[in-house]
């Protein structure tokens, strides 16, 4: 096994011995739940949304609803509560002058906690997203999927389609862990790293809202939440997947790029 | 070419802005020393310490462990080298064995046994399955031996091992000491407890503001300064009056019935000789050693501006 192997083992073992790291994943796959309950027990639905409309129709629709609630700030705190935290921890605790007077290079260390971080996004909307389909066929059943395009979509195809949107949604929740794995190495400060990294998330959903702003909206790291839409539609549209692809990068390659720096030639004082 | 020194620095300085923590500092540990770095709190021990694991970068000055400076060659500059500043920090939500098994995983990975092997020496083996979150801070410090154990170093540094430690712990740290001494790590410990340096260590660097103002074999320094004799006559008044005629003989000082003086060996010698040819009876002439304590507080003077400092350092 490699150094940076061995590293990202141990990183996922801290996470896994670590309450706020249960609480994010455990508020991830309750809200499809919750949601499911709700819609369950309630007419009407959530009609405004993107297959809102259909939720009732299979519990494959479940997750896409889901998805655009989540993302608002949902997921986006979810993903801070660990990113941000993920270097200003162990800063706070005095470990990381223990790690770094290892045989560990600092940049094989932030690697480590750079794809311990990734892998909890992953894991965080994948889990999101089966507990949704799981709730949802309990509920309704697991039948075809209305396309955006109004077309039906059989439910391989549709579970395939899930699928891929839940990867693609992922990249922009990345960008968000990046920003807030960035606080965290500058600012050595957990809270202020976890609310900035929550914050910037807001204010992208922000942007991307406001009037006048419609000539860079589709740079804006909040309209990449909705880039999974182009899978829906019949034929797809790669358009915004294949923006979301190179604009999600950006977004997560400068603040990394950034916490490389910073992390490399940082005076590590601590306590 | 002789071997590189386990750790060399010279003019080594680091400054936060206008603040100074350290400056000039040369520091040289030979193989085998148990090398005492003694000062105030706040006179930039920990900052050396620092620089030389790696953790800051000096502003000023270079450091060499084994001849490898850990500004350029990063995590490989500790090669055969261990220890920790600060006291050792640990992951609270994990178990002791499993703190361990995490740092030996940051180096070549180790056996299980070998993991065994270090608790057992530091007596932390029945305690290894709890989360070190409940350790009391001797088993902390304890964890942090073990843990540096582990990486089988040649060179330990140690920031004052001993501090914050009940009487039983010191003394089990200090034998831990002398034992890993004896096994032939050169060790190298901060601390301000000069009892503790005059007891482990066999040479010395004194800090005091940032500077180092002595540096050498402990014997040396207490040798050296040690030019003050104590005179018992029986008729102390005559002696003083005696003493005082004396070539080589100054700050002659009568306290307590017991007369004290300034003078090289040649010129005590002498003064025995002319004692007796007086007719001056006396029961006692002897060094007066200086205790390690009296002898720092002359070298270091007022520490406040040291404290001050600390706390903008820190």
């Amino acid at each position: 096994m490699t150094a940076v192997a061995r590293v990202y083992r141990w990183e996922i073992a801290k996470l896994l011995a670590q309450k706020r790291t249960y609480l994010g994943l455990g508020s991830a796959v309750l809200v499809p739940i919750i949601f499911v309950v709700v819609l369950v027990l309630q007419t009407g639905g959530p009609n405004d949304v993107p297959l809102g409309r259909n939720i009732r129709d299979t519990g494959l629709a479940v997750p896409f609803v889901v998805l655009f609630f989540m993302s608002i700030w949902g997921l986006p705190l979810i993903t801070a509560l660990v990113a941000g935290d993920i270097v200003a921890a162990e800063s706070h605790n005095g470990t990381l002058k223990t790690i770094l007077t290892r045989s560990r290079e600092r940049g094989e260390i932030l690697t480590g906690k750079v794809l311990a971080s990734v892998t909890y996004v992953v894991v965080v909307v994948f889990a999101m997203g089966l507990v949704g389909v799981v709730a949802g066929s309990i509920a309704w059943g697991f039948h075809p999927l209305t396309s955006l395009s109004g077309t039906q979509v059989p439910v391989g195809h549709g579970f395939a389609l899930l699928l891929a949107s839940l990867a693609i949604y992922a990249l922009p929740l990345a960008g968000i862990a990046a920003f807030g794995l960035m606080l965290s190495t500058i600012t050595q400060n957990s809270a202020a790293s976890v609310v900035g990294a929550l914050m910037w998330a807001l204010l992208m959903q922000l942007l991307s809202v406001l009037p006048g702003t419609e000539s860079f909206r589709p740079y804006l790291l909040g309209t990449q939440f909705e880039a999974w839409h182009g899978f829906l539609r019949v034929p797809a549209d790669w358009a915004p997947v294949i923006r979301s692809l190179w604009v999600s990068g950006l977004y997560i390659l400068l603040p990394l790029f950034t916490a490389y720096v910073v992390f490399l030639r940082r005076d590590v004082t601590g306590e | 070419m002789s071997d590189p020194l386990p750790v060399e620095t010279q003019g080594l300085g680091k400054t936060y802005g206008d603040i100074v923590a350290v400056e000039h500092v040369d520091l040289s540990v030979e193989p085998g020393d148990v090398y005492g770095y003694l000062g105030p709190n706040g006179a930039g021990k920990t900052t050396s310490l620092r620089i030389l694991l790696g953790l800051i970068r000096p502003t000023a000055g270079w450091a060499r462990l084994f001849g490898r400076d850990p500004l350029t060659e990063g995590a490989k500059a500790l090669d055969g080298v261990a220890g920790f500043v600060e006291g050792p920090r640990f992951y609270p939500y994990l178990s002791g064995r499993r703190n361990l098994e995490l740092l030996s995983d940051f180096d070549e990975p180790v056996s299980r046994a070998r993991v065994d092997e270090v608790l057992e020496l530091v007596e932390l083996r029945d305690r290894a399955k709890d989360k070190v979150g409940g350790y009391s801070h001797g088993m902390r410090q304890r964890l942090g031996i073990a843990s540096a154990l582990l990486r089988q170093p040649r060179l330990l540094l140690l920031d004052e091992p001993t501090t914050g430690l009940d009487p039983a712990g010191m003394r089990d740290m200090r034998n831990l000491v002398r034992r890993l001494a004896s096994e032939g790590i050169t060790i190298m410990l901060s601390s301000h407890l000069l009892y503790e340096v005059e007891e482990l260590c066999n040479r010395v660097a004194i800090i005091r503001k940032g500077r180092i103002v002595y540096q050498g074999p402990l014997r040396e320094l207490l040798a050296g300064t040690a030019n003050r004799y104590r005179l018992r006559a029986t008729e102390p008044e005559r002696a003083r009056l005696f003493c005082l005629s004396q070539p080589g003989i100054a700050n002659v000082a009568l306290d307590d019935g017991e007369l004290g003086f300034s003078a090289d060996e040649e010129a005590v010698a002498a003064l025995s000789i002319a004692l007796g040819q007086a007719r001056i009876a006396f029961t006692t002439l002897m060094p007066e050693t200086q205790s390690l304590e009296e002898l720092f507080l002359g070298l270091t003077g007022d520490e406040s501006s040291d404290r001050d400092r600390e706390a903008v350092a820190s």
